[in-house]
């Protein structure tokens, strides 16, 4: 089957995956810096270059360790918690 | 106007019914005609009202078409086609049944133009869908079912509730948009049952604990229906409710945040619906054109990539056997396929560019910013980082790659899933790709005129940044995101331990108060008795006998004494009667008078 073959392959190539998805994302901030016309943005705030590139990665960041935080206070019990 | 007016819903109900009748090699062109049938009959609705039915007092209008019934319409019934393909190879007619049905109720809902109707189908859907949740046929199902039909009903009480009283203060039974800026107690109940629902906080736990409960297409199903219903009846009746807006942030980040706490996929995205709904339902709060808009073009793209979503985890489940992260991994060179769908579904809930969740998620966001509610803006932002950050990167990662391994013998026996299920998925994709890519094929069909282009270059670079910055996050935090073989306490939580508690109290207090009783019977009732039986017998031998046979023995010597005093003497005897009669009523006299 292609498609198994293609997974295989892009896996087999992950560094060089990698390093062009990271390029790939500073292409994307050096557009936004440079060409994109932030004439519609919604606050003052957003003119900031990268800051949707910041608040992404802050945002992924916040999240994970904050519900992380918040499952090991308590709320995350064994699976059989229910059970009689 | 009374000619008949053929009713979506009463093909599926009709077809439901028939259904045990068809042969069966006819079956499968019989289930996926129904649907089909039901969805030409929906696209050639002419708007108006029709339908109405005289019963008693009332007039029952089964049959309001107006463009915000007919997208709901639409989309409900492109999705049970969908979602009968799906599960096409089900051999037990009554899963079928059950999912039409339901189906049929979410239909009628939609085009009910009263309260009674809208009620009526309401509880249709309660009760119909219950049966994909005990269909699984674990033992867990059987009380899952029971907790869902119980909070469903408790909900149904409060909007029935509402609508007695709301119908009683105005006079009218017709379901049209409510005095959201008066809210009197009958608004606030209708609230209730629409918001438990749609699983807005706290109403909520009932849908994870039932979507990760029911059947593989059963879960297909059901979380497509349920929700966008009351999202409907929301944006019917409540546009414009203040209290919906921070309601709905919440939503959206709650669901985020107990996504990334889930080892169990499907409950895993059933947190995402609620994630979801979150936003149509902040829309719905935020009450603008563009905001019902956008409630209304998120319910639609969502249906179809959540409906996606959950024949990807279906089928994993189907085929494995298993749902939980832990217990899942390396599935690519198995399931490829299912892996490409599901990521589909992944970026498309995500709002990827070009994918379905784009051009209707960022219409709510717009809209708040519109608005200057800055915060809502950018809190739905972030939960839509923590959507990609789970549904688009956790849920494919974990399942087909990863470090876990499904158990060997379980690997082995793994294919891609039946055909059916496969075109099914298929065809849900393809969907969501051409409504990323073709907006007026969505935006035609909103009830308001739509004046929003979501393809501009800053609005591209800002959802490209979050999400590929997410990403980022994702692949450098990956070890703190490892599944773990736990589960996370939620509001349901109080009412099944409450249910427990009042067992613990059946059984222990109770059973204390039972035995303490018993005990206080023994000793202070049955012990007295029994020694109070034992003198009894003592008094009966002792003092009862010998009573009467003394007073026996004095009777008769008495007797024999008045027989020498009997001489046969009548004014004797009247004498000594009046005698003894004077002598007690003199004694009475003097007494009372003392």
């Amino acid at each position: 089957m292609k498609l198994v073959q293609l997974i295989e392959y892009l896996r087999n190539r992950l560094k060089a995956v990698v390093r062009i998805c990271f390029g790939l994302l500073a292409l994307l901030i050096l557009l936004d810096a440079l060409l994109v016309n932030k004439e519609h943005a919604h606050t003052r705030i957003e003119h900031f270059p990268a800051f949707w590139s910041i608040f992404g990665f802050l945002g992924c960041v916040v999240i994970i360790i904050a519900s992380k935080w918040f499952g090991h206070a308590g709320i995350m019990t064994r699976e059989d918690y229910y059970d009689e | 106007m009374n000619s008949f007016w053929l009713h979506p819903s009463l093909i599926l109900i009709v077809g439901a019914l028939l259904l045990p009748l068809v042969p069966a090699r006819l079956k499968k062109v019989y289930l996926l005609l129904i649907p089909v049938l039901v969805f030409v009959r929906t696209l050639n609705l002419s708007q108006g009202s029709f339908a109405p039915v005289h019963f008693l007092d009332w007039v029952l209008v089964f049959g309001r078409v107006d463009k915000l019934s007919l997208v709901f319409g639409y989309i409900m019934s492109l999705m049970c086609m969908l979602g009968t393909l799906y599960g096409l190879h089900v051999k037990e007619n009554a899963q079928h049944i059950a999912s039409w049905i339901y189906v049929a109720g979410s239909i009628g809902a939609i085009f009910a133009g009263d309260f009674i109707t809208l009620f009526l189908f309401w509880e249709v859907m309660a009760f119909s869908s219950v049966f994909l949740i005990w269909f699984r046929r674990r033992p867990e199902s059987l009380s899952a079912g029971l907790r869902y039909l119980l909070v469903h009903v408790a909900g149904g009480l409060a909007l029935l509730g509402g609508i007695v009283l709301h119908c009683r203060t105005t006079g009218s039974w017709s379901f049209n948009a409510l005095d959201v800026h008066h809210p009197t107690a009958a608004i606030y109940l209708i609230l209730i049952g629409f918001i438990l629902n749609a699983a807005v906080p706290p109403f909520h736990a009932w849908l994870p604990d039932a979507y990760g409960e029911a059947t593989f297409n059963g879960s297909v199903f059901m979380c497509a229906f349920t929700t966008k219903t009351a999202v409907y009846a929301l944006c019917r009746g409540f546009a414009g409710m203040e209290i919906l807006v921070p309601l709905g942030v919440i939503m959206a980040l709650y669901g985020v945040v107990y996504a990334v706490l889930e080892n169990d996929c499907r409950r895993l995205l059933a947190y995402h619906i609620i994630s979801q709904v979150g936003y149509m339902v902040a829309g719905v709060g935020l009450g603008t054109a563009m905001a019902i808009n956008g409630a209304c073009a998120h319910a639609f793209a969502h249906i179809l990539y959540k409906g996606l979503l959950f024949m990807g985890c279906g089928a994993v489940l189907h085929m494995t056997g298993e749902s939980k992260f832990t217990e899942l991994g390396g599935l690519w060179k198995k399931m490829p396929w299912t892996f490409v769908f599901t990521l589909i579904g992944g970026l498309s809930i995500s709002a990827f560019p070009l994918f379905s969740g784009f051009v209707s998620k960022s219409m709510i966001v717009a809209a708040g910013f519109e608005e200057h509610k800055y915060w809502v803006g950018f809190f739905l932002l972030l939960a839509s980082a923590g959507t990609f950050l789970h549904t688009g990167l956790k849920v494919p990662y974990f399942i087909w790659f990863g470090k876990n391994q499904p158990k060997p013998e379980v690997l082995n026996r793994v294919a891609e899933p039946p055909i059916n299920m496969m075109v099914a998925m298929a065809i849900a994709s393809a969907l969501c790709i051409f409504i990323g890519c073709y907006t007026p094929y969505l935006y035609r069909m909103l009830p308001f005129p739509v004046d929003y282009q979501p393809y501009t270059a800053y609005h591209i670079s800002e959802t490209l940044q979050i999400l590929l910055f997410t990403g980022v996050g994702f692949f450098l935090l990956l070890q703190k995101l490892n599944p773990e073989p736990k589960i996370s306490l939620d509001l349901d939580w109080f009412y099944r331990m409450g249910g427990r508690a009042f067992l613990w109290g059946a059984r222990k207090p109770m059973q204390a108060v039972d035995t303490f009783v018993g005990e206080l019977y023994r000793l202070a009732g049955l012990i007295p008795l029994m020694k109070t039986a034992r003198l009894a017998g003592l008094f009966d031998n002792g003092v009862i006998d010998g009573a009467v046979d003394g007073f026996a023995q004095s009777v008769r010597s008495l007797g024999r004494r008045l027989r020498s005093a009997q001489r046969g003497q009548m004014q004797e005897n009247l004498a000594f009667a009046f005698a003894v009669a004077a002598l007690l009523i003199v004694a009475f006299v003097i007494y009372s008078y003392r």
